[in-house]
């Protein structure tokens, strides 16, 4: 019988049968850990493990990206307990300069289309974007893998989401994602992977397609993947220069455990309300409300192109007095490429703060962080009360990030067409 | 050491102001991230539920050997191991959720944490009750109430890391 592309790929890095329900051991092609749980990483392996060597250095990896550069002395000293680890075993660290993890390993080309990836990240199943497994786990798990470079997984069963319809600028990649999470909430993917569908996200570019599979941890799945056409093969080849991938799709005649359609024709700009992510509105029917902080960045929208699109918007106009704009490019390389275009030039005229890219204003962070009664528009991918402090957050589009940050108000990117 | 494979307990339904079980409890409720920098175990039992509205508390009035019972989605979010680690400290024996995040899931496992997923459309009981789980066959009996509700066992992997007490030792075998 057929099999889906996460069974393929299980079934490409194990010697067990692979089929949906059935416990497996994986051998794991990346592991990392961040400046976020690698510490733990280090605890454990030196109680466990003492001295003795990891199981193949050169695919491990740490990157810091939390909280880079380290904004106090507790995330300094992780920091520097896990450069120690490094330099005695070998390991490659990326550092507070690189950006987040999951972006730089795909650039980097050691995540994959094909291999199985896996690190103290819960975005890590965003890699299914290029094709590739990735699953976010917790510091006992990373320990075990570093060691032996293996660990179980149940294989899940695969869900399928067709998209029908399509969707055109001011609605974005992003409006689609909240969308279906709108339609899905958390129960429909729980526990599964996701294998999504139809022109509208088959024609995705690369960056597109990292909002939409990084929101899939937010959907309760375990990846997702879409399937990978020429144009985002070459996007891929473009990181490195180099072809030494296998894309992987899935058989005609896989096995689905269950089948959804959702009709995305003549969406709007779309944002979701705190508690939340699926907890998903039209922009116009927030319009108006005050914003304080708004931070533009993050595994979800922190692309080049994302950022493009905020510039496109704001080109000379100002931001609005009394609102904080922060934006975070993902990557060291998305800096550059847009330094090369001008782009930081022209939004450092609108008033906007250009941070140096890492994760920022997610979770620890130090930007888009909110007081009291704060309202704060954010395009990553988690508005659960408490996590960017006591106000309100948000999630939204660039566009929408862009125009609201012209008026200080939620504002719908229509007006500024 | 061979550990149980049935626990009796009484259980606290984490629930809302209604009464209902809440859904889609993250990890930011159960260990919020202002105190991710703490790493000894035996200090995360007082942060357990401190960012869940009407459960700050739980660590005072939870005692050793409760079991938690849960609703869908159970420890969505990171992947921090302390929201786990802080129900151990605390000495929970059992979570039942109707589900659970998926990455959660995998650290309670991993920790030798017993967990079991039940349907979704049943009730356990209400806090208070006292309840016999039964890892082996999932066999959960409400005693207060004379329920009896089938959950998922445990996988043979699960069985296999509780009872070696975590995945480190497991690993080691
Ligand atoms: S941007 Fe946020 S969600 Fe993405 S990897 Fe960083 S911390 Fe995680």
């Amino acid at each position: 019988m057929g099999k889906t592309i996460i069974e393929k790929i299980f079934q490409k890095h194990t010697k067990d049968e692979v089929s949906p329900g059935k416990t497996i051991w994986i051998d794991l092609d990346v592991r990392s850990a961040r400046d976020f749980g690698g510490p733990n990483v280090v605890k454990h392996y030196e109680r466990e493990y003492g001295d003795t060597p990891l199981e193949n250095p050169e695919k491990t990896f740490f990157t810091f990206d939390l909280v880079a550069p380290p904004k106090n002395i507790k995330y300094a000293v992780n920091q520097s307990i896990c450069r120690r680890f490094a330099k005695k075993y070998n390991i490659k660290v990326y550092d507070v300069d690189a950006g987040i993890g999951s972006h730089v390993l795909m650039e980097e080309g050691i995540i994959k289309p094909g291999v199985t990836a896996v690190g103290t990240d819960s975005h890590y199943n965003i890699v299914g974007a290029i094709g590739a497994f990735g699953q976010g786990m917790g510091d006992v798990d990373i320990t075990f893998i570093f060691k032996t470079g293996k660990n179980w997984f149940e294989v899940p069963e695969t869900v399928k989401i067709n998209i029908k319809g399509k969707y055109e600028y001011p609605v974005t990649a992003k409006d689609v994602t909240l969308y279906i999470l709108k339609e899905i909430k958390t129960s429909f993917a729980l526990g599964r992977a996701i294998e999504f569908y139809g022109s509208a996200v088959e024609n995705m570019k690369l960056y597109e397609r990292i909002t939409l599979c990084s929101m899939v941890t937010e959907m309760g799945g375990i990846v997702g993947f879409i399937p990978i056409n020429k144009e985002v093969e070459n996007e891929i080849k473009s990181f490195t220069g180099k072809n030494d991938f296998e894309v992987i799709n899935s058989d005609t005649d896989a096995k689905y455990e269950k089948e959804i359609t959702i009709d995305i024709s003549g969406i709007k700009p779309q944002i979701a309300a705190p508690p939340h992510p699926h907890n998903v509105f039209n922009v116009d029917d927030l319009k108006g409300e005050k914003v304080d902080t708004i931070y533009i960045g993050s595994c979800t929208n922190g692309r080049t192109e994302d950022i493009e699109t905020v510039a496109k918007i704001l080109n000379g106009k100002k931001v609005k007095e009394g609102v904080i704009l922060s934006i975070v490019p993902a990557t060291k390389r998305v800096y550059r490429e847009l330094l090369e275009k001008n782009i930081l030039s022209q939004l450092f005229e609108t008033g906007a703060i250009i941070l140096n890219p890492s994760c920022a204003g997610c979770a620890e962070g130090h930007v888009g962080m909110t007081g009291e009664g704060d309202i704060s528009l954010n395009t990553s991918n988690r508005n659960f009360p408490g996590k960017q402090g006591k106000g309100k957050t948000f999630l939204v589009s660039p566009a929408v990030a862009a125009a609201s940050a012209i008026t200080g108000e939620i504002t719908s990117p229509e007006l500024f067409m | 050491m061979k550990r149980e494979t049935k626990i009796e307990g009484k259980i606290w339904c984490i629930t809302d102001e209604k009464g209902n079980l809440i859904d889609d409890i993250d990890t930011d409720m159960i260990f919020h991230n202002s105190h991710l920098h703490i790493t000894d175990i035996n200090e995360m039992g007082k942060y357990a539920f401190g960012n869940l509205k009407g459960w700050e508390d739980f660590s005072k009035r939870a005692k050793k050997g409760d079991i938690l019972v849960v609703g869908k989605n159970f420890g969505a979010g990171s992947s921090r191991q302390q929201a786990v680690d802080c129900f151990i400290a605390l000495g929970i024996s059992a979570i039942l959720a109707k589900s659970f995040g998926a990455i959660y899931k995998r650290n309670c496992i991993n920790s030798g944490l017993p967990i079991l997923e039940y349907p979704e459309d049943v009730k356990i009981g209400d806090t208070g009750d006292k309840v016999l789980v039964d890892f082996k066959t999932g066999e959960i009996k409400n005693l207060t109430k004379n329920l009896f509700i089938h959950a998922k066992p445990f996988s043979k992997v699960q069985m296999e890391i509780y009872q070696a007490g975590n995945l480190f030792n497991f690993g080691k075998k």
